[in-house]
């Protein structure tokens, strides 16, 4: 049998979210439903007709609770992607595949999170401790970032990844903030002396190499591409969806293969690119997951961008600023617009393809977004007419 | 401190490490070591297993240093180096573990300016909330 592959099949058509704060009042539930109520008016589309929900494992806000006070219809897909921010684009990809295949026609994709008012997660010492955990945070790598930062210098000694290259990824996020009124970060400007002279949070990384701590929530509305043709927006079409789960991966604390710098943004792009009528050098403007700036590198290497070892030397002379080789994360990204989970990055994603971004690249017809790096993964091509 | 979590698979690692033994888990079959200990083979998918003793020695493949905000008891002694090291036998062997002076000595006690990647290392044991695991101290 022939696969019929998910090219252009499928469509965002409405985007919703509240707005982002270090605290927000209503609950997470509440911003869920605000969420996806704006999303279906931005849309056009009433929530009696929505019949998929796809969501991250990591969600709180069930599909139960959601679909009885939005209003949804009789819900015939619902679906949920594991890996905290690794499953992302992977919610668009599975509607995606949903609405191409017949199982729903109008499907919803959300996150609503409080990590910025919430608990760390990494402080929760019962569910952080078991298996493969036992074998690293007992020693004191106890947060996503200590895992990071041990990847991150052993960049720094097979291939010259600097601080320099990583204070160029925050400062890229930074500009973009310093333009989008929405962006946490909007008022506060970062230099390279900021950067540099910032306190360590796990040697070689510092605060500024880490995302935000926020509260809000995401949304998007997504229907066939038939459909979308009819609807009040301009359709931002799924060109292509990979997943990937590596060969003896290991989660951020991929120590244990052949070569722990490979990650599974290597294996979503190889499936990302199998039907894509376009190649990395096609891309107008990327959205590319930031928990974390080492991230950026990784993933601009696994995505095709560069060659390996060559993310950190891809970020110089202003190559990820506007005007620059690979514009990335165009709202400010997780460090510096909002850190939800990589939803953002999705909402921004269709917004420079209706060309409504605060920071529009110009002309820009194709979009990468990209889950988190270093866990099992997901990306998504967004491609409009 | 976080005491390690000890599953069915784990579980002999941390009984020859309370004897001073390093030892990894290796296929009965086909003899592939595995790290992290797991309920099958990934590559012949036996599931008997045997515990075979390590050199103790490799290298330092990379490292991390932590500072607050932490746990308490982490906080209490940050900065500490945390260091993969990539055993003898097998450079995918990678253990996460501390440096210390010495087996007595306290997780801070390697200034980490001092370490560099490549750097030979061999085990010791120590005592981290009751249980036996393996750390590393520099190897001239």
């Amino acid at each position: 049998m022939n696969p019929t592959p998910l090219k252009d099949r499928a469509a965002i058509v409405g985007i919703g979210q509240t707005e982002f704060a270090k605290h927000l009042e209503p609950s997470e539930k509440a911003l869920a439903c605000r969420a996806i109520a704006m999303a279906l008016d931005d849309a056009g589309i009433a929530a009696r007709e929505v019949d998929a929900f796809a969501a991250y494992t990591m969600e709180a806000t069930d599909e139960v609770e959601v679909a009885k006070a939005v209003g949804a219809g009789d819900v015939t897909f619902f679906s949920r992607v594991g890996f905290g921010g690794g499953g992302s684009c992977a919610t668009i990809g599975h509607l995606a595949m949903a609405i191409a295949t017949g199982q729903a026609e109008v499907g919803v994709a959300w996150r609503s999170r409080k990590r910025g008012s919430g608990p760390r997660p990494w402080t929760d010492t019962v569910n952080q401790l078991p298996t493969p955990a036992q074998w690293t945070r007992p020693f004191g790598l106890l947060r996503p970032v200590d895992e990071i930062a041990v990847l991150a210098r052993r960049h720094m000694y097979e291939y010259g990844l600097t601080r320099e290259h990583l204070g160029n990824v925050a400062i890229a996020c930074r500009n973009r903030a310093n333009a989008n009124p929405a962006a946490i970060m909007h008022e506060r400007k970062l230099t390279m002396e900021d950067y540099l002279s910032a306190r360590m949070i796990s040697d070689p990384l510092c605060l500024f190499d880490n995302c935000l701590e926020t509260d809000g929530a995401l949304a998007v509305v997504m229907v066939s591409a038939e459909r979308a043709r009819d609807c009040k927006q301009q359709p931002v079409y799924v060109h292509a969806f990979g997943q990937g789960l590596p060969a003896q991966h290991h989660g951020m604390v991929n120590y244990w293969n052949d070569d722990p710098l490979a990650g599974p943004s290597w294996t979503a792009a190889k499936q990302l690119w199998k039907y894509s009528d376009f190649r990395p050098e096609d891309v107008d403007v990327a959205q590319i997951y930031d928990a974390f700036t080492p991230l950026i590198p990784l993933s601009l290497e696994g995505y095709g961008f560069c060659g390996k070892g060559e993310g950190g030397a891809f970020t110089e002379d202003g190559a990820l600023e506007l005007g620059g080789r690979l514009p990335i994360n165009t709202s400010g990204g997780g460090l510096s617009e909002a850190y939800v989970h990589g939803f953002n990055l999705i909402n921004e994603g269709v917004r420079q393809l209706r060309g409504t971004s605060s920071n529009q690249v110009a002309g820009a017809s194709t979009c990468l977004v990209t889950a988190g790096e270093a866990v099992p993964t997901s990306a998504v091509l967004l491609r409009r007419d | 401190m976080l005491r390690p979590f000890v599953d069915d698979d784990g579980a002999p690692y941390f009984e020859y490490a309370a004897k001073g033994e390093l030892r990894m888990q290796t296929c009965a079959r086909c003899g592939e070591v595995l790290f992290p200990p797991r309920p099958m083979c990934p590559h012949c998918q036996s599931t008997e297993f045997e515990w075979k003793r390590m050199s103790g020695r490799g290298h330092i493949w990379s490292f991390a240093v932590p500072r607050p905000p932490l746990l308490p008891d982490y906080a209490a002694v940050a900065p500490y180096p945390v260091v993969v090291v990539e055993l003898e036998e097998d450079r995918r062997l990678r253990l996460v573990g501390n440096l210390v002076a010495g087996a007595d000595a306290e997780i801070n006690s390697v200034d980490p300016a001092t370490i560099e990647i490549g750097q030979p290392v061999r085990v010791v044991f120590r005592e981290l909330e009751g249980l036996a695991v393996a750390a590393w101290t520099p190897d001239e």
